[in-house]
């Protein structure tokens, strides 16, 4: 709808009738605009002209509101992306970049060189499985935090609060506690580890590849250090998705789980038929949002274990390739590679679940 | 909670009892969950500022232990750790003033480049209007790591790189999108009506924006400003590719970590410097708790 705010003067008055056009911007609408100011009026003339003028004046509001930003977000953002597109099929080197045309000589070697070299496709693979764990983690124990919390209690402010500092802290910090307690040497863990749980050597949870474990007499193999790294994600943001749980949760009526009550339903019935329903779409916002913070990551991995012992993302080949190695090309090449990957997996989620969502919210 | 259901009569007895005993067990894990949660959360930190505390022997002869006694409490290694680093310490009081530098640079410059266009975005119909916004939360889907790439061979070329200027221009890219997703969600809130009583009262759009509008979105302009200072303040990947070789630049986060990284530093000064680190963002964020996590979530319950 337009409304009359669009049709006030913007500092210059607008051209024309300039009296009544408040009262006149509605006529587009045609109707409740009889007054009798208008009345008098020849209609055909001014009528059809007015609602037009008053878009565009939005229309050029709206276009010069949004330019300052637009402008920051394409020099900022928009024009490093491209440029990375570009930088990826070159052979560029940060040392000779200084001298370098926008437009060098186009190649497809950054490519096939990255494709091909040692541990890429592992790096990816290992990239997939801390992405998954991390957002299927965080997502759950947002979840279980937000059902314990929902209902109000003494203290539930205080508990709230300090279930949120995980995802304030800084993660330098955060990591480095994380590391030092789960130090062999002097971690508080494995202290207390063979303290309590009889452990006869000091686990070394950040720089262990694969973790020999016999349960049941069978023998499995964990990657430990990946493992770790992956409850590191879990603990430091569950909190955003139970932020955003709860928030959901409180503005389920109260009304649809009396009623379920009333029918005998079991909590766990409850849950499954009544909470879950309302709570999928932001669970899936949720495995969206997550999904591609996580793809992306790169301090959290690069702070505990260095992108060691079997916990190389893509990310932090990146960063090595870029400070290193000196070769720009390549760490392009791989930052586009991962980014075209992310989008395809995106591209499928939405094919797939796109639409059930939708359904689901209607 | 006593809740048999008296109105239905023939009810099956498995159901009814199973009603009761998840009710039950469910009431039990309940506080054996928000124990849990409050134990993992609290630990790390509490851990943290123990180590801190402590003289380094100690944590060596016996790093099972959870408290500190009043004979060992130190607090050398803040000492240590805030002194400038000519008079033998690590110099952090530099870098928090650094780090303050960027964040609220990031905060200022991200906040003028984000409040017109998300206004625009959510109050205006203009040509293009809808693709921008998508474009606007697009910018989100595009990983750091991409940007970092061309962003610091931009900052080499034009002689930004080292500088903190240079790193707060970096800082908008990284928090402009949930910025402007921030404020549109606050600005779509307020009534259209209160606009169109100023603009009745002769206000023009520029007026009514700053008059009505700002005054109006201020705790949604506090929470978004917020945010962005913890981003930048957090932030690590930025600093370490712009700052590393610009040691009087350094922030708080990097600087930490080049300390972890150096020789000769033990953990209990480590930790202190973890501290230093931490307080200000955590000091801020209890201080507008309530106003950040709705600001963050507004419109998740209707999504």
């Amino acid at each position: 709808m337009t409304h009359p705010t669009t049709a006030a003067p913007d500092g210059s008055p607008p051209p024309g009738a300039a009296s009544g056009t408040d009262a006149g911007t509605d006529a587009g609408t045609g109707t409740g605009n009889a007054s009798g100011a208008d009345a008098g009026r020849p209609r055909h003339r001014t009528g059809p002209r007015r609602p037009r003028t008053a878009s565009s004046r939005e229309n050029r509001a709206g276009l010069a509101f949004v330019t300052p930003t637009l402008v920051v977000v394409t020099v900022v953002v928009v024009l490093p992306i491209l440029w990375t597109v570009l930088l990826a099929f070159q052979d560029a080197r940060l040392v000779d970049i200084q001298g370098m045309g926008l437009l060098g000589d186009w190649s497809l070697r950054n490519f096939a060189s990255v494709f091909a070299s040692p541990g890429f496709w592992t790096s990816l693979w290992t990239t997939l499985l801390y992405t998954a764990g991390s957002t299927a983690g965080s997502i759950l124990l947002g979840l279980v935090a937000a059902l314990a919390l929902r209902r109000p209690f003494r203290g539930r402010g205080l508990v709230r609060g300090s279930m949120l500092l995980p995802y304030v802290a800084p993660v330098v910090a955060v990591a480095f506690v994380w590391e030092i307690a789960l130090s062999p040497q002097f971690g508080v863990v494995n202290e207390w580890g063979a303290k309590l749980l009889g452990w006869d050597d000091p686990v070394a949870f950040l720089s262990t590849r694969s973790y020999e474990v016999s349960l049941f007499g069978l023998d499995f193999e964990l990657p430990l250090a990946l493992l770790t790294v992956i409850a590191f994600e879990t603990w430091r943001y569950f909190p955003f998705a139970f932020l955003f749980l709860l928030a959901r949760l409180q503005a389920v009526p109260g009304s649809l789980e009396e009623a379920a009550k009333v029918d005998g339903a079991a909590p766990t019935q409850r849950f499954r038929h009544v909470l879950l329903p309302q709570l999928m779409p932001v669970v899936a916002l949720l495995c969206v949002l997550r999904f591609i913070m996580e793809f992306n990551k790169f301090d959290d991995v690069y702070l505990l274990t260095g992108g060691g012992s079997g916990t190389d993302v893509v990310a932090v080949r990146v960063y090595d390739f870029l400070t290193a190695r000196f070769d720009v090309g390549a760490a392009a090449a791989q930052a586009l590679v991962l980014a075209v990957i992310l989008m395809a997996l995106l591209g499928l989620y939405f094919t797939f679940f796109g639409r059930k969502v939708q359904e689901e919210r209607s | 909670m006593s809740d048999a259901p008296t109105t239905a009569r023939r009810r099956p007895q498995v159901a009814f009892s199973r009603a009761r005993f998840e009710e039950r067990l469910f009431g039990v894990l309940r506080w054996v969950v928000i124990a849990f949660l409050a134990l993992i959360t609290l630990a790390p930190f509490y851990y943290m500022l123990l180590l801190s505390v402590k003289p380094i022997d100690a944590l060596l002869l016996d790093p099972g232990q959870l408290w500190v006694s009043a004979k060992e409490f130190t607090l050398s290694t803040y000492d240590e750790v805030l002194k400038p680093t000519a008079e033998g310490g690590q110099g952090f009081l530099g870098m928090l003033y650094n780090s303050a530098l960027a964040s609220i640079g990031a905060v200022v410059l991200t906040l003028l480049a984000a409040i017109p266009g998300s206004y625009a975005v959510s109050r205006l119909r203009f040509f293009g209007g809808r693709q921008l916004s998508a474009l606007f939360l697009a910018v989100y889907l595009f990983p750091a790591t991409l940007l970092a790439v061309p962003l610091f061979v931009m900052f080499a070329k034009i002689g930004l790189q080292g500088s903190i200027v240079g790193l707060a221009i970096v800082y908008i890219a990284q928090t402009v999108p949930v910025s402007i997703y921030m404020l549109r969600n606050y600005f779509a809130t307020i009534p259209v009506s209160v606009e169109e009583a100023a603009a009745l009262d002769g206000c023009s759009r520029l007026q009514t924006i700053r008059k009505v509008v700002l005054p109006l979105a201020a705790p949604s302009l506090t929470a978004t400003g917020l945010y962005i200072f913890m981003i930048a303040w957090n932030e690590f990947l930025f600093a370490l590719l712009f700052l590393a070789a610009t040691p009087e630049n350094w922030t708080v986060s990097l600087g930490l970590q080049q300390l972890a990284n150096g020789i000769e530093v033990s953990k209990t000064v480590l930790m202190a410097g973890s501290v230093v680190l931490t307080v200000p963002v955590v000091l801020l964020f209890l201080a507008a708790e309530r106003l950040l996590t709705e600001g963050l979530t507004s419109g998740a319950d209707k999504s």
